[in-house]
């Protein structure tokens, strides 16, 4: 799957950062992944380490006094909207020259590429019931009238699983559970059928019951509609549960990235080694110590200089880990690691066969 | 490590704890039923154990932790606490003024590190309040060095004791809350989510600390958790609630490997394993969580529950020791054989 030689996203060396008076945010500062069709690319780590602005930079949508410094997002669209548009010879448009108010990034977010953004009340109006804004989404992308955007939105509500779907278009948003309103919002993100869907920590604030069934629900969304998605979360469970390409980042940079197994398994990270270690799982021993993590992450003025992970790094080498900045080196065809340390000799468990039943 | 002897006599005990809100509606603001956030709860917690209270939002366990300290009053029950002294008193039917000497012997942390602390109070204030306000240490000198000892106790540096909140990160913050609650040497406290809003690498580092703090000064602890994985990793017992009820109570290792409630399995079933190879293993309940304002007949559980009968949706099951120490509410209990986490399919864990 990872081996599909046409990506349908490939971001390069992303710069966003955030000009305040008391100084310049680097909340993305170098940042490279891709995703292909159908995949689900997991972005982990902690709070504050950029995950969300590096999807709203994808969208476009990073307001002043944010501002996309560099890098480029090379975008695949589908074959019909895309005849309209100044593609590359290669079949791509890179968003981030495009004007983030323009028509072709207007048709891109909500019709191509669809946010569920982290905060949940963000997504609904409170002053208009959910059938309202599910077929203003869909006119908005697609020439059809109000009956048939009614028709399909009630089909949505119905395929995320919403009982009385016709009933629940005359709802509120806030006349729904946790659960049902999280998947009114999947339905309403996947009103137009984008190709790529990100969903910014869908499961954080709801209940294991309900984050388990919205995760087999996204899991068999994506499988019928071959539709790729970035999801972000900090839970590591739940990336394990549903990435097949993770994505791990600590203040702005990618840290590690690879298939999930290999992540997992033969992580290489000093960092990624540490932040597994440090999650109590319900298979571990119970009332031991948990290892942990040194120190505390920076403040984001405060950024260290070379590997941004050094001062808190148990194998920092002085003179090098503090001075220059890794880059990236493959580990395998498919996994990459931006550490100093890494020379070429694996830690870490033999990789199972992907092909074996999930 | 060894469980906590329950020979000795429990330090709080609960007997048919209730708390029902009212719901009002119109104008007048007429009473139009009721919300029951907890239901005749009762358990019992042993000096220097760590009892899990576990279930999904909004099933009763602020309100339960809130009631047995007094922050609020119950609607009816007992909360049997055994004071220094060794005196039993029941905390349900005190007085403020009543319940003053007793509160220095509970303390509560809560959930959100960032709303719990006044930003316009120094660490000296913040964790020196307690001391005057119910030790009534008046000297400022005996304050400070007592405040300096207890930043020592919880890894922060005397030195920030001038310094406000907003310059600590998450993880300090809540040392900072531990700290606060330490200060008049409590024997029970009771800590309502206190890693749930810290990133994994912070929430290992306060998990050792409480883990630290208990053994040296023989802590008893209350710990309201939603993430299962980490009630494993700390408690000794664990009870379940469901809308409101106790499903189930028993020791961590008989709970997690052999549960008797249905809705406890699907728990388990329900989290997410940090494992690759063990996907697909994930079985989502069917349903929502019924609202505690118009809960179901008989076991709240059987709408949802792949194992009810007919008896399950007409008579409320009663919670009954099952095995010594595994108290369960569930009418076909004996019979079911669920399945809990594995201990045999998990692979070699790292570190
Ligand atoms: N509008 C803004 N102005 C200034 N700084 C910002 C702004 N938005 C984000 N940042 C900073 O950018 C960095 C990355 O933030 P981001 O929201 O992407 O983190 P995150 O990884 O999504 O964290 P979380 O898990 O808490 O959602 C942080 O240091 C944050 O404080
Ligand atoms: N002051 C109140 N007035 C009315 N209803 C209340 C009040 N406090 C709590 N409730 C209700 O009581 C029930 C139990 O709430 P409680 O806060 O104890 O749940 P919880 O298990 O702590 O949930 P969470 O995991 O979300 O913190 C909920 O239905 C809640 O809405
Ligand atoms: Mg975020
Ligand atoms: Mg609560």
């Amino acid at each position: 799957m990872s081996n599909d030689p046409a990506p349908l996203l490939v971001v390069r060396d992303l710069k966003t950062y955030f000009f305040l008076d008391e100084g310049t945010v680097r909340a993305v500062d170098g940042v490279d992944f891709a995703v292909h069709p159908g995949q689900v690319v997991g972005i982990v780590g902690e709070s504050g380490c950029g995950k969300s602005v590096t999807v709203k930079s994808v969208m476009r949508l990073v307001q002043r006094p944010g501002r996309l410094v560099a890098g480029t997002i090379r975008f695949r669209p589908s074959s019909q909207s895309a005849q309209r548009w100044p593609l590359a010879p290669d079949g791509t448009l890179d968003l981030a020259a495009l004007d983030p108010q323009g028509p072709i990034m207007r048709a891109i977010r909500g019709g191509e590429i669809a946010l569920i953004p982290q905060e949940p009340m963000a997504a609904f109006s409170p002053v208009h019931t959910i059938g309202n804004q599910i077929v203003e989404a869909i006119r908005l992308h697609q020439d059809v009238d109000r009956q048939t955007a009614w028709e399909w939105g009630v089909e949505r509500l119905a395929e995320v699983g919403i009982p009385s779907p016709a009933q629940r278009m005359r709802a509120y948003s806030w006349e729904l559970s946790g659960g049902l309103r999280q998947r009114a919002m999947i339905a309403m993100a996947l009103a137009c059928g984008p190709r790529l869907l990100i969903a910014d920590e869908p499961t954080t604030a709801i209940d294991v019951t309900t984050q388990a069934q919205i995760l087999t629900l996204l899991r068999a969304l994506q499988e019928q509609h071959n539709m790729a998605i970035i999801f972000i979360t900090h839970d590591l469970g739940v990336i394990a549960q549903i990435a097949d390409h993770v994505v791990v980042m600590y203040l702005g940079r990618v840290m590690e990235a690879g298939p999930v197994e290999e992540i997992f398994l033969r992580p290489q990270h000093p960092y990624t080694r540490a932040l597994l270690r440090s999650i109590p799982s319900i298979h571990t021993p119970s009332r031991t110590l948990l290892p942990t993590i040194q120190g505390s992450i920076p403040h984001p003025f405060n950024r260290p200089a070379g590997c941004p992970f050094h001062p808190r790094c148990g194998d920092f080498v002085p003179g090098l880990c503090d001075r220059n900045t890794p880059e990236p080196v493959p580990v395998s065809p498919t996994q990459t690691v931006s550490c100093h340390l890494y020379t070429g000799e694996l830690h870490g468990e033999p990789i199972p066969d992907r092909s074996s039943p999930a | 490590m060894a469980n906590p002897s329950q020979t000795a006599p429990p330090l709080l005990e609960v007997q048919h704890l209730c708390k029902y809100f009212p719901v009002r509606a119109g104008l007048l603001r007429r009473q139009v039923g009721e919300i029951r956030a907890v239901d005749d709860v009762s358990f019992a917690v042993y000096p220097g154990e760590t009892l899990g209270l576990v279930g999904e939002s909004g099933c009763g366990k602020t309100t339960t932790a809130r009631c047995i300290l007094r922050a609020l009053a119950p609607t009816s029950g007992a909360i049997l606490f055994r004071t220094q002294e060794g005196t039993v008193v029941d905390l349900a039917p005190l007085s403020e003024a009543e319940l003053r000497p007793l509160r220095r012997e509970m303390q509560m942390i809560f959930q959100d590190p960032f709303a719990s602390l006044n930003p316009r109070m120094t660490l000296f204030d913040i964790v020196g309040e307690p001391l005057l306000v119910l030790g009534r240490m008046r000297d400022r000198q005996q304050r400070m060095d007592r405040v300096a000892e207890l930043l020592e106790m919880v890894g922060l540096r005397p030195e920030y004791m001038r310094r406000y909140p907003h310059a600590f990160s998450g993880g300090q913050r809540q040392r900072i809350v531990i700290a606060r609650a330490l200060a008049l040497n409590p024997r029970l406290v009771v800590a309502d989510e206190p890693v749930s809003a810290l990133d994994v690498s912070v929430q290992a580092q306060v998990l050792n600390l409480m883990l630290r703090l208990q053994q040296e000064l023989g802590l008893t602890y209350i710990f309201v958790a939603h993430d299962l994985s980490v009630v494993k990793h700390f408690c000794d017992r664990v009870a379940v609630m469901y809308v409101g009820k106790l499903v189930e109570l028993a020791p961590t290792r008989s709970l997690f490997f052999q549960p008797r409630h249905p809705y406890t399995a699907a728990l388990m079933a329900a989290v997410p394993v940090p494992d690759p190879r063990l996907r697909g293993k994930m079985q989502p309940l069917e349903g929502e969580v019924p609202s505690p304002a118009n809960p179901p007949s008989g076991c709240y559980f059987h709408p949802r529950c792949p194992h009810a009968v007919e008896i399950c949706s007409q008579e409320p099951p009663r919670l009954q020791e099952i095995a010594p120490g595994h108290f369960v509410s569930c009418h076909r209990a004996q019979e079911l054989e669920l399945v809990g986490v594995d201990a045999a399919e998990v692979p070699g864990h790292e570190g």
